[in-house]
């Protein structure tokens, strides 16, 4: 049995079901994201687990105890919120403290662990400061600290990163596996950016509509995503028609049946007349390592990333050919929840 | 901004502020110093006041007689039970409006605030007629078999009048404090392991205090110099100081006396305020900033 173990959690506002059915499993020392769009539901799963939202339907089960129902202060779990939720009246020390104080752990030891983690995140240094003292990331950081102080069996996080600027953001997305690597802790993380999920975790969840739909590694995912929807939440994606030829194979056909998902970096850029599709450039993005480009062709418009080589970028109106692998073309699902 | 510092530190600054300096000036700085000068007057029963004549009489006669002594007293403990149970009701009463959901909070906020629209005199003729003699609570007691208590007239009467009557004044800056906390702190005391009571004492109350103790500020100040309240439920027996400058006024005309006093509460209140301010605020203000 895993270590976390959803089975068929469900969520009912009134009329509204927010979260269907879900069943999940989560090994110990796991790393795993909720992703999907606002509103999807995964916050709310989050919050059962933590203990804040009553559970309408189904079981949470926790190392093989039961804690559908269990109080959120029982269930021992450490829980970082989107807005930190720091007490601002408490010393940085006296926050992480705050739940060993709870447990009635002895002086010593208190003053022990509380160092020791806040070495961890590296705050050693600003023990005595006030929340307001310190910057976004330190307080991301009291967060973690206060979290994990109590060593809990899952370590819960509700959209860490959205709050903190986007340079500060990557360092702390690494700066918190490097800490679950370390502590080797069970760790759930809702998200609703992709390349966060993408980066960190060992498995992403993807939710849409209250539902589950798919879950898998991050490269996997990426590579392989279901539906329409996924492909184009996971990373970027050209939506092509297409069909199985005579051998079985995939190829891009226009008025195709099937939907077809190719991601822009694997579309190369050819001489005018040269590869499968012929097109002209409309509109280019510098994005610093890559180029963005715009194609349009008669399977209408198609973006294609290329490297920044340092060679000259290809003007808008140029005349262009477009190939690719045909092995990395993606058969989509059509989305059975409505987004 | 430029504009800002440019009145900062020109004299326009002056000007513009000058309507309401007039206001603070002759409505009560001006009529202060004037009841400051008059208490140090002299007053003959026969003659009345004299302007020209300066004596230190009342302020001995008010340190030196024992009726003035309780009458302080009464006012000074009357208004800090009011401010304590108005701390005790309207802490978790603002507690409960702010985790309300929205149709009924804006309700129950319209609810506290209606009273405000009611004269004071209005509210205290009520109270007398519920609690007097043979008012509601009596007609009630005798209903039940028991025989009939004296409510009116009494410090009953008048702390509960006066904690109806300040309720309000506790409420709105508690409520405000609540409004900036973040619920999500509750959440987390209470994943760390936090009983519902711990959460209470260790994270919301803290973070309160600031509101807390400027609703103490404004209902002590009030509660202390309030006259409808004990003019009217008080009766000639339960005197307040506000009551009691009243009659020295209007009943003795010693008007110098009533400056007096007048002047002494004053001080005697700023004394309270004062301190009660910094003893509470020094302990939070820095870890609240």
């Amino acid at each position: 049995m895993a270590f976390v173990q959803l089975e068929g959690l469900g969520k009912r506002y009134g009329e509204i079901d927010a979260v269907v059915a879900t069943n999940l499993s989560v090994e110990k020392g796991e790393f795993v994201s909720l992703l999907g769009p606002s509103g999807c539901g995964k916050t709310t799963t989050l919050q059962m687990i933590a203990g804040f939202v009553e559970v309408s339907s189904g079981r949470i089960v926790l190392d093989g105890r039961d804690i559908t129902h269990a109080k959120p202060a029982s269930r021992g779990l450490g829980v970082v919120f989107q807005s930190y939720a720091l007490f601002p009246h408490m010393t940085v020390k006296d926050n992480v403290a705050f739940g060993l104080r709870m447990r009635k752990v002895a002086n010593g030891e208190l003053q022990q662990r509380v160092d020791r983690v806040l070495k961890l995140v590296r705050l050693n240094q600003h023990a005595d400061r006030y929340p307001r003292e310190l910057s976004g990331g330190q307080r991301q950081r009291v967060a973690l600290a206060r979290a994990l102080v109590i060593e809990p069996p899952v370590l819960l996080l509700d959209e860490p990163l959205s709050n903190l600027d986007a340079n500060l953001r990557e360092e702390m997305q690494f700066e918190i596996r490097r800490i679950q690597r370390e502590v080797g802790i069970t760790t759930l993380m809702v998200t609703h950016d992709q390349s966060e999920a993408l980066s960190i975790s060992d498995r992403v969840v993807v939710m849409q509509a209250g539902r589950i739909t798919q879950i898998d590694a991050p490269y996997t995912l990426y590579e392989h995503p279901r539906t329409e929807f996924i492909s184009g939440f996971v990373g970027k994606a050209n939506l092509l028609p297409g069909e199985r030829d005579d051998a079985g194979v995939v190829q891009v056909r226009s008025g195709g049946e099937l939907i077809l998902s190719l991601r822009p970096e694997k579309i190369d850029l050819r001489d005018a007349g040269h590869g499968r599709l012929q097109g002209n450039i409309v509109s280019r993005f510098f994005l610093g390592s890559q180029w963005l480009y715009g194609v349009s062709t008669t399977l209408g418009e198609l973006s294609v990333v290329r490297r920044n080589d340092g060679s000259a970028p290809l003007t808008e109106g140029t005349a262009v050919g477009l190939d690719w692998d045909a092995t990395l073309l993606r058969v989509l699902s059509v989305d059975e929840v409505p987004a | 901004m430029s504009t800002l510092v440019a009145i900062r530190h020109g004299r326009q600054g002056y000007w513009l502020s000058a309507p309401a300096l007039a206001l603070y000036l002759g409505l009560l700085v001006i009529p202060l110093l004037l009841t400051l000068v008059l208490s140090f007057n002299v007053f003959d029963y026969s003659s009345g006041i004299n302007s020209d004549a300066y004596t230190l009489d009342h302020y001995s006669s008010l340190l030196g007689d024992p009726y003035f002594y309780e009458i302080f007293l009464r006012t000074m403990w009357i208004s800090a039970l009011t401010t304590l149970l108005c701390v005790v009701i309207g802490v978790p009463e603002a507690y409960i409006l702010s985790r309300m959901g929205t149709p009924w909070r804006s309700i129950f906020l319209i609810l506290i605030l209606t009273p405000l629209l009611i004269s004071v005199v209005v509210r205290a003729f009520g109270w007398s007629l519920l609690l007097g003699a043979d008012g509601l609570v009596n007609q009630t007691l005798q209903a039940f078999g028991a025989s009939p208590m004296k409510l009116l007239y009494t410090p009953f009467a008048v702390v509960i009048a006066l904690v109806h009557v300040m309720l309000p004044f506790m409420i709105i800056p508690v409520w405000t404090s609540l409004q900036k906390l973040d619920p999500a702190a509750e959440q987390a005391a209470m994943s760390l392991g936090a009983s519902h009571f711990t959460v209470m004492r260790q994270v919301v109350l803290p973070q309160i205090m600031p509101g807390v103790l400027s609703g103490t500020l404004i209902v002590f100040g009030l509660a202390a110099s309030s006259f409808a309240i004990p003019g009217l439920l008080g009766g000639r027996r339960i005197k307040m100081v506000a009551t009691l400058i009243y009659d020295q006024y209007l009943s003795e005309l010693n008007w110098p006396m009533g400056a007096a006093i007048a002047v002494a509460l004053l001080l005697l209140n700023l004394l309270i305020m004062l301190s009660w301010n910094r003893m509470i605020e020094g302990r939070y203000k820095k870890s609240l900033g």
